[in-house]
């Protein structure tokens, strides 16, 4: 290994705290609760947040221990959301820990005494508040923002924030949500476990955090750590699909065998089994890209955007299809990972958009 | 335990003594053999000084540096890569010392007696015969049998050969793994014309060929345990070549389309771009083996990386050859010619589109391997099976 190479592997820390996580959500893993509550709007588990942000400390680990944070970074925070895709957990981890933060720290740059900016990542750091970037999930890290007034569609988390950022011409504002002049209109989403919601800001309304260009800038370091990351919650997704698959195909028995010895069955979930390791590689890249601060970091966040979704679709469509009539039951959770996987390929980019973002950087042009 | 220091030092003293420039290319290998440098985490006295296998590297940087020939792997590689491990494992002393130091410095060619017509796959089922010679006070074996898919077989002076040595057990259970010589009067090798208009492989008939019981590698019987250590490593060398970013065969169309914009379309620019990032993912996932071999913690990923070598090596080369167009219609040179290496990725598109479909052949097909994964790494059961405690002579076939 040269120096160069990435570190794809995980630490010793890494391994702890993800057993911390999966501890933490295996012992409040509740989906026939967990479905009610999500069908009536509110799915977040306000005890969950606490012992995952405050307990573990998971919501401060991007942030420096100055500012009341771990002072960890990107490789953490991505097993963070490798457990929590796994479990397919509604919390607003990667939209304020991971989307707001880095943007909040990214304004931190010039104006360190900032006591707004300052003040908010303490309270993000914390897990107290929830603050999500007012733009529709799907926009990629080069994708258009927002223009200003006007209703934002699609934002994820937003009813469960307390502050939402808002990018304008002059800049990016911190809005409280519970001020007049806000309004979050909830909306069905497809999954049912990231709630969206339709946001309309007064134009007067909240305070200005950054100023353009700056704010311009922060947003988009904000997307790419998103998309990097989401990278790691499509892993979580695709393992826990895979896993379960194998577990229903050894025990359940037709024609008076398991089905999973039939080859018709074992070879979709061997070649699932190498999407899987694949995804977890690339996902590892992307955070390590991220967590260095490398050079490479918009390749390897396109390249982990550009393959990670599709495997997270594949897995939970295989893991459908493979438990039969089950898997297209409510009360089976196959569909929440199904739904969640769907909507993740279109999260902070599509597999289409992130390859033509590659495709410039290394140089792969259309034809003439 | 020997640490790098002490490695390079005793590098640095090979090179004095045996200076590249004044010393034969054969010579200066069999001084760094019997040096301990060959590979470091072989045992001492047989080309290896019990150091760590991560260390190598240290000892190639520095033979590197000073230009010293090397072993010119690739002509040698089934001896690297399975015999010498698989003589390593099972040999006796008097084995590892004839034939370790020859095979290294690469004064002796190894080939694989393995497959046969009758058994591909099933490779357990195989029917060459090996008998005792009663008259024969060193109880000698006699062979008989054929044998295919033998690269190198018409270089090579050595084979690891497995034969049936009783037919009346399970077919398992009934095998033996042999050295054989090549130079047999009973040995004969035919060129085996491929796809590709060469014969990179042979045919090996065994006609009557006497092995001596010494060459006979593990217990009588226990031949199919000992394949299995050569077949595990050549999967893993099959798959597991480290290259930089564009390095394979991709590397190779996106120089032509970035050069011959004339070239593109739509349709292929959309499929370039998905190869593109999964031969990226494929690189980036066999580099994650590395590290976890490296930290000492082997993944299984090993026996998936060629089932997506295979695959990705037959689309790229697909491709290739539709983007090249009109160029695509053509081919280099049908002449019938018996290479000494396997070249992957040589020649033209035609070449690298016919060779690569071998990839998901040779060394295990793609679906055997899939079984594998779902069986052992995915603890999936296996199939029903009504051969496993039948008597080899009693299969059909």
């Amino acid at each position: 290994m040269t120096d160069a190479s990435p570190d794809l592997l995980y630490s010793d820390t890494e391994d702890d705290l993800r057993a911390a996580v999966r501890s933490l959500l295996t012992d409040r893993a509740d989906v026939p609760a967990a479905l009610i509550l999500a069908e009536a709007g509110d799915p977040y588990d306000a005890e969950l947040w606490t012992s995952l942000a405050a307990g573990i400390g998971a919501s401060g680990l991007l942030v420096p221990e100055k500012l009341g944070g771990q002072g960890a970074g990107h490789r953490e925070a991505a097993v963070v959301l490798e457990e929590l895709g796994r479990a397919v957990t509604a919390a607003p981890y990667l939209t304020s820990s991971v989307v707001a933060t880095e943007t909040l720290l990214a304004c931190d740059g010039e104006s360190t005494e900032s006591t707004d900016v300052a003040g908010l990542l303490t309270a993000l750091a914390h897990g107290h508040r929830v603050a999500v970037l007012a733009v529709p999930l799907s926009t990629a890290p080069d994708g258009p923002l927002p223009a200003g007034a006007g209703t934002v569609t699609g934002v994820a988390d937003a009813v469960r924030a307390d502050v939402l950022l808002v990018v304008r011409h002059d800049g990016l504002y911190a809005v409280e949500t519970a001020s007049p002049g806000v309004t979050v209109e909830p909306l069905t989403p497809l999954d049912l476990t990231r709630p969206l919601a339709a946001v309309t800001v007064d134009p007067a309304a909240g305070i200005r955090i950054a100023e353009a260009p700056a704010a311009q800038a922060a947003v988009r370091r904000g997307l790419l750590a998103g998309a990097g990351l989401l990278a790691s919650e499509q892993l979580g997704i695709a393992e826990w699909c895979l896993e379960e698959t194998v577990r229903h195909t050894r025990e359940r028995k037709q024609f008076n065998r398991p089905i999973g010895s039939f080859q018709a069955l074992k070879h979709r979930m061997a070649q699932l089994w190498l999407e899987v390791v694949s995804a977890r590689a690339t996902a590892r890249n992307a955070a390590d890209a991220l967590a260095t601060g490398s050079p490479e970091a918009p390749l390897a966040v396109a390249l982990a955007q550009a393959y990670c979704g599709r495997v997270a679709v594949h897995a939970a469509e295989e893991c459908v299809q493979l438990h039969g009539g089950i898997g297209m039951t409510w009360e089976h959770p196959a569909h929440l990972y199904l739904k969640r996987a769907k909507s993740d390929e279109i999260a902070f980019g599509s597999k289409g958009r992130h390859q033509e973002t590659l495709a410039a950087l290394v140089d792969l042009p259309g034809p003439r | 335990m020997t640490d790098a220091a002490e490695l390079r030092s005793l590098t640095r003293k090979l090179l004095a003594e045996h200076p590249p420039a004044t010393t034969g290319r054969t010579d200066f290998l069999k001084a760094r053999f019997d040096a301990g440098l060959a590979w470091v985490h072989y045992p001492a006295g047989l080309g290896g000084l019990d150091a760590p296998r991560s260390l190598q590297a240290v000892v190639d940087a520095e033979l590197t540096a000073a230009g010293a020939p090397d072993n010119d792997p690739r002509r040698i590689g089934i001896g690297l890569g399975m015999a010498a491990p698989t003589i390593l494992r099972y040999g006796t002393q008097e084995q590892k010392e004839r034939f370790l130091r020859p095979l290294w410095v690469g004064e002796e060619v190894w080939c694989q007696l393995f497959s046969e017509p009758g058994a591909g796959s099933d490779l357990a089922a195989l029917g060459t015969r090996a008998v005792r010679d009663g008259d024969s006070a060193s109880g000698d074996w006699i062979v008989n049998g054929q044998k295919v898919w033998t690269s190198s077989a018409h270089v090579a002076r050595w084979a690891i050969l497995i034969a049936r040595t009783d037919p009346d057990l399970p077919k398992h259970r009934g095998i033996s793994y042999f050295l054989c010589d090549m130079t047999d009067p009973g040995v004969e090798v035919r060129p085996l014309r491929q796809i590709t208009g060469e014969a990179e492989f042979n045919e090996v008939f065994l006609t009557d060929v006497r092995i001596p019981d010494a060459h006979r590698l593990g217990e009588i019987g226990d031949g199919w345990k000992v394949a299995q250590t050569t077949l595990m490593n050549e999967r893993v060398s099959i798959g597991g070549a480290r290259l930089p970013r564009e390095g394979g065969m991709i590397g190779t169309v996106a120089r032509t389309w970035r050069e011959r914009p004339e070239l593109r379309t739509h349709e292929l620019r959309q499929r370039l771009l998905t190869l593109w990032v999964e031969a990226e993912v494929a690189r980036l996932t066999a580099e994650r083996l590395r590290q976890q071999l490296v930290a000492g913690q082997p993944g299984p990923e090993g026996s998936g990386m060629k089932l997506a070598f295979a695959r990705l090596n037959q689309e790229i080369s697909g491709l290739e050859v539709e983007l090249l167009g009109e160029e695509g219609l053509l081919y280099s040179d049908w002449t019938m010619r018996r290479p000494e290496l396997v070249d992957f990725t040589g020649r033209d598109a035609g070449y690298r589109y016919l060779r690569a479909k071998g990839n998901s052949i040779e060394g295990g097909t793609s679906e055997v391997l899939l079984n594998i994964v779902a069986e052992r790494v995915l603890g999936l059961p296996s199939e029903p099976r009504n051969d496993k405690d039948v008597a080899w002579k009693d299969l059909a076939r």
